[in-house]
């Protein structure tokens, strides 16, 4: 009896999802609310943060803002829902944001069993070491023997151990409820090594009692490639998703800029010409005007500049560019052709 | 023989002062003796709690006052290394982030009314709380009925009065958690009441139901409410339907505080002497005109204590709604700690100091408020 009304439940709850699911054209919803509804995070350094004002910063704010850009012409037409991780999926499900640029690790079962796509990795994440500089350790591999402190019942502590078996290294796990906990542990001498996603190492570290004293190691244990989802069954809708990411990747790729996009409209460079909407109709057949990838680099900017601004050199959290490079520099984000 | 008997000179007329007591009687030593030594046990106790004051107070006014840092625009002004001294509470953050603490991100050509509103909630509070004020009866009819219609034209926006629609999930900070709390509070009272004489109703229908919604509301913890509203209920409604994403929480909390608010109604009602309730069915009253002019004020008045321990705690369960989402004091200030611009060892432990600052300030006003009624109520009773 139970079981069938747990079944019940189910079912009606599956039906639900696919009922919402098959409403498709979220973009004729989007043009008519008037804004895009973006599922964000509640708080992540560099990644999506409220200012001093409020208004959200950061690496996966600003690919809704190109959103809006692509669509409006306008990238403050976007209204942020933080989402715990807890409920980010449902709300994404239920309808109740239109799109999640919320650091989700996409894995096979989440792509194949929540309903979900993820059409664009924005970020290569992976989890990684930092270590006290007067240990003297320069790689990961040197660890041998080392307690290292780590989150609770975390895939990163399941990484920990397979990493240490697979080496055949030694070691001691020091582990806390809490991010903040952990951190502060280590800080205070508590473990010769700290580790969590390497995204997450940076901004930790801006918190050490002395942040000069402390080394991210240049190893990295585990895949964490972080995507921006979207609801299965609307074709066009990912479409945008994707080709808003690949827009901001041939930018960088073509050296088109915020500050010369304008410029570079008059090049004639066939290339530049195909993704600033001056030749070809490439944005109708996604719904959207033919300049929208000239709107996202002018108001937004290239997967660079925007990388570089919130996580890069030109933040406080100073992240290499490592996987995140463009193929062309041995990383791999990948434009695929507008053609 | 003379008959006359005179008083005798060396008597004295008047009685002669007092001597003070010894030392040893008055005085601030005797005052000690008395009241912190009297006995080994207590002269035990005082010493050991002369010991925890002695480690806890130093080392937290050292914190936050002494080594505390008043101004800076950023992270250089309170880490030691740079600031070239020992760092204690960064009260700079939160002076930098006061806004978003205070408003959330309302956006700021709007935030006028909001201030507008924490205006229009002091004064109904003072009004309904401060008993010399006039026409307390109007009073209520404002707080309980003009004002929510105000904050929710002014909060959110209408057309027809020309202001801008502003979402709730641009609410936050202080604006939200006050929010949550009144609702709750302004909600919780009337319902309980009715649910307390719901309960101890004859009527069988009435009697079950308001067992039933009290026994299940208590029996579930507010996470688990509030959970269910944010993440399960989208699932059910159909995918045009939403409920706001702060409308689902302020239901929740409203009904859970009700259920809580009538237990203790209920408490007061069954301490009520059968006496009163016969008594005023003798004088020909009706089920409630009995409850509302004999009964009820006499009920509320013992379980005072009780009302207000509820709506403390209930204040404090506001920060509740950070779990599912919910941009209040706590969520704001923990989303603003791990602002790289501000990240320094002592960032998190300033933006709590703060909210307890804020919380406890709100709290111990409740608390003293109710025991001045107290005294007030029972003044009839010590004559």
């Amino acid at each position: 009896m139970k079981k069938a009304i747990v079944s019940i439940a189910f079912g009606l709850t599956a039906s639900l999802i696919a009922s919402g699911a098959s409403a498709q054209a979220t973009l004729n919803g989007v043009k008519q609310k008037g804004f895009v509804q973006c599922g964000s995070n509640p708080g992540l350094a560099g990644f999506g943060v409220p200012d001093a004002q409020g208004n959200w910063t950061g690496f996966d704010v600003d690919f809704c803002r190109a959103m809006a850009a692509a669509i409006f012409d306008d990238p403050t037409k976007v209204r942020f829902i933080p989402l715990t991780a807890k409920d980010r999926f449902t709300a994404l499900q239920s309808g109740e944001v239109d799109v999640l640029a919320r650091n989700s690790t996409v894995t096979m079962s989440r792509d194949t069993q929540l309903g979900l796509e993820f059409p664009a990795i924005n970020y290569f994440d992976g989890q990684g070491f930092m270590v006290r500089k007067s240990l003297g350790v320069s790689s990961a591999k040197e660890l041998n023997g080392a307690s290292v402190c780590t989150q609770q019942g975390t895939t990163t502590e399941l990484n920990l151990a397979d990493y240490f078996r697979a080496n055949n290294m030694k070691y001691e796990v020091v582990a806390f409820a809490t991010a903040d906990e952990t951190f502060k542990a280590y800080d205070a001498g508590r473990c010769d090594a700290f580790t969590t996603d390497a995204s997450g190492l940076y901004a930790e570290r801006l918190k050490a009692s002395n942040v000069e004293d402390h080394i991210v190691l240049p190893e990295i244990i585990s895949k964490e490639p972080l995507a921006i989802a979207t609801r299965q069954g609307d074709a066009q809708w990912s479409d945008i998703v994707r080709w808003t990411h690949n827009a901001m990747l041939n930018a960088e790729e073509l050296g088109i800029t915020k500050a010369n996009v304008d410029q570079m409209k008059g090049s004639e460079n066939p290339e530049v010409k195909r993704l600033l909407g001056t030749e070809g109709k490439y944005g109708e057949a996604v719904g959207l005007p033919n300049d929208w990838a000239y709107r996202i680099v002018k108001h937004v900017g290239n997967y660079g500049e925007v990388f570089e601004k919130n996580i890069g050199e030109g933040s406080r959290l100073k992240i290499k560019r490592g996987q995140n490079a463009l193929w062309t520099k041995g990383g791999l984000q990948y434009g695929i052709p507008v053609r | 023989m003379s008959s006359s008997v005179e008083t005798p000179v060396f008597i004295q007329t008047k009685s002669h002062e007092a001597l003070p007591p010894p030392n040893l009687a008055r005085g601030p030593i005797a005052w000690m003796r008395e009241n912190l030594f009297p006995s080994i046990p207590n002269t035990i106790l005082t010493l050991v709690v002369f010991y925890l004051l002695y480690v806890a107070i130093p080392p937290l006014v050292k914190f936050l006052f002494i080594d505390a840092v008043w101004t800076g625009t950023d992270r250089d002004a309170c880490r030691a290394e740079t600031a070239g001294h020992p760092v204690g509470a960064c009260w700079a953050f939160v002076w930098d982030k006061i806004n978003y603490f205070i408003y959330g991100s309302y956006p700021i050509t709007e935030r006028w009314r909001v201030d507008v509103w924490f205006v229009l909630l002091a004064i109904g509070v003072v009004w309904l709380l401060w008993l010399k004020a006039p026409r307390r009866d109007v009073g209520a009819v404002y707080f309980f009925i003009v004002f929510p219609v105000l904050s929710f034209i002014l909060l959110l926006g209408s057309d027809w009065v020309g202001l801008d629609h502003v979402p709730t999930g641009l609410w936050g900070g202080i604006l939200v958690t006050l929010i949550v709390a009144t609702v709750g509070i302004v909600f919780s009272l009337p319902f309980g009441i009715l649910l307390a004489l719901g309960r101890r109703s004859r009527l069988p229908i009435i009697r079950m139901a308001s067992v039933i919604f009290i026994e299940f509301v208590r029996g579930v913890p507010l996470i688990t409410v509030l959970i269910m509203a944010n993440t399960m209920l989208p699932l059910f409604l159909p995918g045009d339907i939403t409920i706001d994403r702060l409308a689902r929480p302020l239901v929740g909390v409203a009904l859970f505080a009700s259920a809580y608010m009538a237990e203790v109604v209920r408490g007061g009602l069954q301490a009520m002497p059968k006496g009163q309730y016969e008594g005023a069915m003798s004088l020909g009253l009706k089920y409630w005109q009995m409850m509302v002019f004999i009964i009820l004020p006499q009920a509320l008045r013992i379980v005072i204590p009780g009302i207000v321990n509820t709506f403390i705690g209930l204040f404090k369960d506001t920060s509740l709604v950070a779990i599912v989402g919910i941009f209040d004091l706590v969520k704001t200030i923990e989303a603003s700690r791990i602002d790289p611009s501000w990240s320094a060892p002592t960032i998190g432990y300033t933006g709590y100091a703060f909210a307890a600052f804020f919380y406890f300030i709100f709290c111990w006003g409740m608390s003293r408020y109710s025991l001045g009624v107290e005294r007030r109520l029972a003044a009839g009773q010590n004559r």
